[in-house]
């Protein structure tokens, strides 16, 4: 009979057993082994009915079809861009992904992205030896012009968007900054100095916190207790939406 | 014949301390203690690896770096840089972690460990070892387990777990053996020896060393589950 060895949201760490039996089912994290399922990384136990997977906590961001990242133009080649992904490969990104505009053959490609931009893409395919595509068809996609690029833990993306992008809306109606997060650990952040920096420490917040309960809560007073001294101008309109949440 | 300890049993490792994550800049990080030996691993990676043909387009490469600090021994100044030891080190610090470390999903990768020990006295490779595992699973990679290690000897006929400096040197038939172990399965992924010793004395010894090697497992899962402490409820907020 299958019995579990650990609760749900336990932290382990790679080698320990999660459960015995056949009954439940290895998933994302996890390896079966004999009897037992055992955890491969460190992370927090996930039970889902009977299948047991590990939400990482550490870790560099592995691409992922579907994905909407920033990224760096590190390159300019015959037929496109190289882009560094910030992980282990770099991404692709032709021409004829990159613009509805007619580019004639040899043009000059450096009037579109020059070496050093920062774009907004979405990873169209990833190839079993890590060959990363991308798009910039699509809404929100675009070169990210001005601001700064900060490096924040891939794993807590999804804490740092909030449900339904509600902590990161929270952080831009304080700040009055524009703020795109990338899945893979790059944000951008454009606004006031002042207030830029601002959003920054708060994201940090979120990264150092976003494991203890009440984080919204504790997030939301920081930033009061950060504004309380500025006169931020309440942005009168939401129609720009910048947030790309994932899952 | 009957060598005795004066702060410890035979069987006795010395006292133990582990933390992870303490360098900020890379992927994952631990230093590792035991007794006066104190060792530092931080790893990078996966990350691209050049020249381009160490590559390999089936699976990561995983490379190890194992360095003494100038200052670290007991006597006479480590000449900084890599020597002949300290490559070999590095190399059997690479097989002994290698089978616990799945790089399956980083073709053409590295992950890059590198491990700084500022103080030595005896048993650094397997210090090294410990806090290199513990900063593997801390750099978020998949890994079948943890690997601990410690050393085991043979002080004329004396069976002793985790030697230091002073029994290392001990005159006479002294045998000195690392030994890095998966605790769950019991593999043995590292064993080195030089000295003198019996064939059932290494069969006694290679007994002695599993209580020694869960104890340190249990201080680097200690160690790593320490980070993230208070994070028992919530994990629904997206």
């Amino acid at each position: 009979m299958g019995e579990l060895i650990v609760n749900n949201k336990d932290i382990v760490v790679p080698g320990e057993e999660l459960a015995q039996g056949l009954d439940y089912l290895p998933s994302f994290g996890t390896y079966r082994e004999e009897n037992f399922i055992i955890s491969a990384r460190l992370g927090m136990v996930n039970i889902d009915g009977r299948t047991i997977k590990i939400t990482p906590l550490t870790g560099r961001y592995s691409p992922k079809r579907g994905d909407t990242i920033i990224a760096k133009v590190i390159d300019v080649t015959f037929s496109g861009w190289r882009l560094e992904t910030n992980c282990a490969y770099a991404a692709m990104l032709s021409v004829k992904d990159a613009t509805s505009d007619f580019i004639a053959r040899g043009a000059d490609l450096t009037k579109y992205f020059d070496i050093g931009d920062y774009l907004v893409a979405k990873i169209t395919n990833v190839t079993s030896q890590k060959l990363i595509d991308l798009t910039m068809k699509g809404p929100g996609l675009r070169k990210l012009i001005g601001g700064r690029v900060i490096k924040v833990n891939t794993n807590k993306v999804p804490r740092i968007i909030g449900k339904q992008g509600s902590m990161i809306s929270m952080i831009k109606d304080a700040t009055n900054c524009k703020i795109i997060v990338g899945q893979n650990g790059l944000a951008w952040i454009n606004g006031d100095p002042q207030n830029e920096f601002i959003a920054v420490s708060t994201i940090k917040k979120i990264e150092e916190e976003s494991h203890i309960s009440g984080l919204t809560e504790r997030v939301k007073e920081y930033l009061q207790e950060q504004t309380k001294n500025m006169n931020i101008p309440k942005p009168t309109t939401h129609e720009e939406h910048d947030d790309y949440r994932g899952e | 014949m009957n060598y005795k300890r004066k702060d410890r049993n035979l069987d006795e490792i010395r006292p133990i301390e582990a933390k992870a994550g303490i360098i900020k800049n890379a992927d994952g990080s631990a230093m590792f203690r035991i007794g006066k030996t104190v060792a530092y691993a931080a790893v990078y990676g996966p990350r691209d690896l050049y020249p381009k043909f160490l590559q390999d387009p089936l699976k990561g490469v995983l490379r190890c770096n194992y360095n003494m600090m100038p200052f670290s021994g007991s006597g006479e100044r480590v000449r900084p840089g890599q020597s002949r030891r300290s490559r070999e080190i590095s190399m059997v610090t690479e097989k002994a972690l290698l089978p616990v470390v799945d790089l399956n999903d980083f073709p053409n990768a590295v992950v890059d460990v590198f491990i700084e020990l500022p103080q030595t006295d005896a048993g650094s490779r397997c210090a090294g070892i410990c806090a290199a595992s513990i900063a593997l699973a801390d750099a978020g990679l998949s890994m079948k387990g943890l690997v601990s290690a410690v050393s085991v000897g043979n002080l004329n006929g004396t069976l002793v777990v985790d030697l230091d400096k002073e029994e290392e040197d001990i005159e006479g038939e002294v045998a000195d053996i690392p030994i890095a172990m998966v605790k769950r399965t019991g593999a043995i992924t590292l064993m080195q020896m030089d000295g003198i010793v019996e064939k059932d004395q290494v069969m006694k010894l290679l007994e002695m060393i599993k209580d020694a090697c869960g104890k340190i497992h249990d201080v680097q899962t200690k160690a790593l589950k320490e980070k993230y402490k208070g994070s028992m409820d919530n994990g629904d907020e997206n």
